[in-house]
């Protein structure tokens, strides 16, 4: 068979734009990124070259522990929310009639042609006290006094109160939920696509009800794909700073918030490229055990 | 061979649409009796193994009713049908062990562990798979994951088994081996086997009795050997096995036997047949055209020249393809009974055919 090696030539004259722009534009940035992270904050907030550990040691001082510590919260209870969601809508997709999956799984897709931003500040629309979803609650609310008030239980719940959702931590974990939702949701989609459904099958003849085939069989079997969902979702939230910065109050800061701030307002680069260095190493280190796990699953029994 | 006259599966008047326009099943009926193995048999597309999801519940009917034992389970799902099933992809469960594996059936009905121990060890006992329980399904061969789906099935005892073209996926040795390990297997548990399958000699050397089912109905339900030696159709006579079929022209009466003459052959006298019906063509199996260089000089056979065009050796026998001198294509098969048999090898060598016309099966279609 011909093979792309036998022709090195063609192999190398193909792939040097790629490598050119993947070194130029992603690991010398990075590499100067990594350099910088050693380096001093001078008073105008200029680079000071230097080789010091300054940076992460002050990195996990407890008040930027407590907003790494803050992060990995909030990633791991919007992931945890978003798979709640995801994996029934991913099965859902999955299992639904040929004719509909692709028209549901542009649904899902859909969101990705509008700008993250703008769809963020239409939560602000949505969330916030004179919001559509607090008019919503107050529609509810009126009709239900509307309907006692005809047995004459006059303002049976009282005066509508608005929730205060917009700038909470609430609001950040559903801009979460909701930006990252389609990244969860493809590859345990794509799994479940694949799984041969007679495994389904042959669990429910063999006499087991569709809870237990879903715990069962279901589960295990799309593992791998929940596992990179999850994951896709944990890391992508982990690193997020504009949800948090649109949605967020005062307390919602998230490391992403804190990178982004060294860049612009506290000019303090080193630092900033400490942080985004150690958030990269524990993206290496959930990556890694990762792994690990799916090679003891695919392993020799 | 069954034991008793009891019908297990009796399948009353069901038929299947997909959508408005494709009939899978059409109007069939079938009783299967207790300790049979029953197999359904035609060409892929022919609604066979719709028919048998039917029975295990994963269809539903668009009409009519199947009883399982007495009951009638159109609205049974299939967890709670009496039958289980071998799929044709096995289906065995790659994250559990063999053993594992087998004793689901047991452990999500809440089976106690002692029980759960001693069937999955009888199953696995049966299947000839001791030594592999603690094997996981992707340390194991075709052959083996098949013993592993039969064992789960048949561990939770089935009043019928359902096996979806479950020898589909082994090669040819392996395939005739585990046709011969079911029909033991089948005989030691004593539980009624339905199989799927679109090989006639898969469904000739196992089943006690073989429905043939075409376009979404039955077309005949028979022994092996009144299916390939009686077909009740030109249909059912040239899917199992090979046939030479010839038109018959005309239909009388002489002497109160059935007499159909044949062009090129003349009038062909059948004793015994009926002869209220009309016949339209008469089927000859190659394996019943006897081969020689002379005239045949016994009387009462069918005997015409015919020329060697082709002739194909596959071993144990060899094909022979004629022409008779008015364009008539014929087959017929001879063992190679000797080692240097090359007198027939000539193409294009004059050979006369002759039968006994008691070979001919009459046809109505």
């Amino acid at each position: 068979m011909e093979n792309w090696r036998n022709n090195k030539i063609a192999f190398f004259i193909l792939s040097m734009p790629p490598t050119a722009w993947l070194m130029i534009f992603f690991t010398l940035p990075l590499a100067i990124m990594w350099v910088y992270s050693f380096a001093d904050r001078g008073p105008q907030g200029q680079i000071e070259l230097a080789i010091n550990f300054d940076n992460y040691i002050r990195a996990v001082e407890w008040i930027h522990l407590g907003i790494i510590w803050k992060s990995i919260w909030t990633a791991a209870i919007a992931t945890a929310i978003t798979f709640a969601i995801g994996f029934p809508l991913a099965m859902g997709i999955a299992f639904a009639p040929p004719q509909w999956k692709n028209a549901l799984l542009l649904m899902v897709i859909l969101p990705f042609w509008t700008n993250l931003l703008i769809r963020t500040y239409a939560w602000i629309a949505v969330l916030r006290t004179r919001g559509f979803l607090n008019f919503g609650l107050e529609w509810v609310h009126d009709k239900i006094n509307a309907f006692f008030a005809l047995f004459g239980l006059t303002d049976l719940l009282g005066q509508f109160e608005a929730l205060d959702l917009l700038y909470s931590h609430n609001a950040v974990v559903i801009g979460l939920v909701y930006v990252y939702l389609p990244f969860l949701v493809l590859p345990i989609y794509a799994t479940l696509e694949k799984l041969d459904k007679s495994y389904l099958e042959a669990s429910l003849d063999l006499g087991a009800g569709h809870w237990r085939t879903l715990f069962s069989i279901t589960f295990p079997l799309a593992l791998p794909g929940i596992l990179s969902g999850c994951l896709l979702a944990f890391i992508l939230s982990m690193g997020t700073f504009l949800t948090p910065d649109l949605l967020g109050g005062t307390d919602s800061e998230m490391i992403g918030n804190l990178i982004a701030r060294q860049f612009t307002s506290s000019r303090d680069w080193p630092f900033g490229s400490a942080l985004s260095f150690l958030l990269l190493y524990f993206t290496f280190i959930v990556l890694w055990v990762r792994a690990t796990m799916a090679d003891r699953n695919r392993g020799p029994v | 061979m069954p034991d008793t006259d009891k019908t297990i599966i009796s399948v009353q008047d069901v038929t299947k649409r997909f959508g408005s326009t494709v009939t899978a099943v059409d109007n069939v009926n079938l009783e299967i009796k207790e300790g049979e193995f029953f197999a359904l048999l035609g060409p892929s597309g022919c609604g066979k193994t719709t028919l048998l999801r039917m029975i295990a519940g994963f269809e539903t009917l668009t009409e009519g009713a199947i009883l399982i034992d007495g009951d009638d389970v159109s609205s049974v799902e299939p967890t709670h049908r009496p039958v289980n099933m071998v799929f044709q992809s096995y289906a065995v469960f790659p994250h559990m062990t063999v053993e594992e594996n087998v004793g689901y059936g047991l452990r999500v009905v809440g089976t106690p562990k002692a029980e759960i121990d001693s069937r999955v060890k009888e199953a696995i006992d049966l299947v000839r798979l001791s030594g592999l329980e603690q094997r996981k399904p992707n340390k194991l061969s075709g052959g083996q994951q098949q013993r592993v789906a039969l064992a789960r099935a048949l561990v939770k005892k089935p009043k019928v088994l359902l096996l979806d073209e479950p020898l589909s996926a082994l090669d040819a040795k392996l395939r005739e081996a585990m046709q011969l390990e079911l029909v033991r297997l089948q005989e030691n548990v004593g539980i009624t086997f339905i199989i799927v399958t679109h090989d006639q000699k898969e469904a000739l050397s196992m089943a006690n009795r073989i429905a043939v089912m075409g376009d979404g109905k039955i077309l005949q339900i028979a022994s092996p050997k009144t299916l390939y030696e009686y077909p009740s159709s030109s249909f059912v006579a040239d899917f199992i096995g090979q046939v030479n079929l010839f038109d018959v022209t005309e239909q009388g009466i002489a002497h109160g036997e059935l007499t159909l003459t044949v062009d090129e052959l003349g009038a062909v006298v059948l004793p015994g047949v009926d002869t209220s019906r009309t016949y339209h063509k008469l089927a000859l199996r190659p394996e019943k055209i006897g081969v020689a260089r002379d005239k045949p000089s016994e009387i009462g056979l069918v005997a015409i020249p015919a020329k060697l065009v082709e002739d194909s050796y596959i071993g144990d026998q060899s094909h022979l393809y004629f022409e008779t001198a008015g364009g008539k294509a014929l087959s017929a098969s001879v063992q190679n009974r000797d080692r240097d048999d090359h007198h027939l090898n000539k193409r294009g060598e004059k050979m006369w055919l002759y039968w006994h016309p008691a070979h001919f099966q009459p046809l109505s279609d």
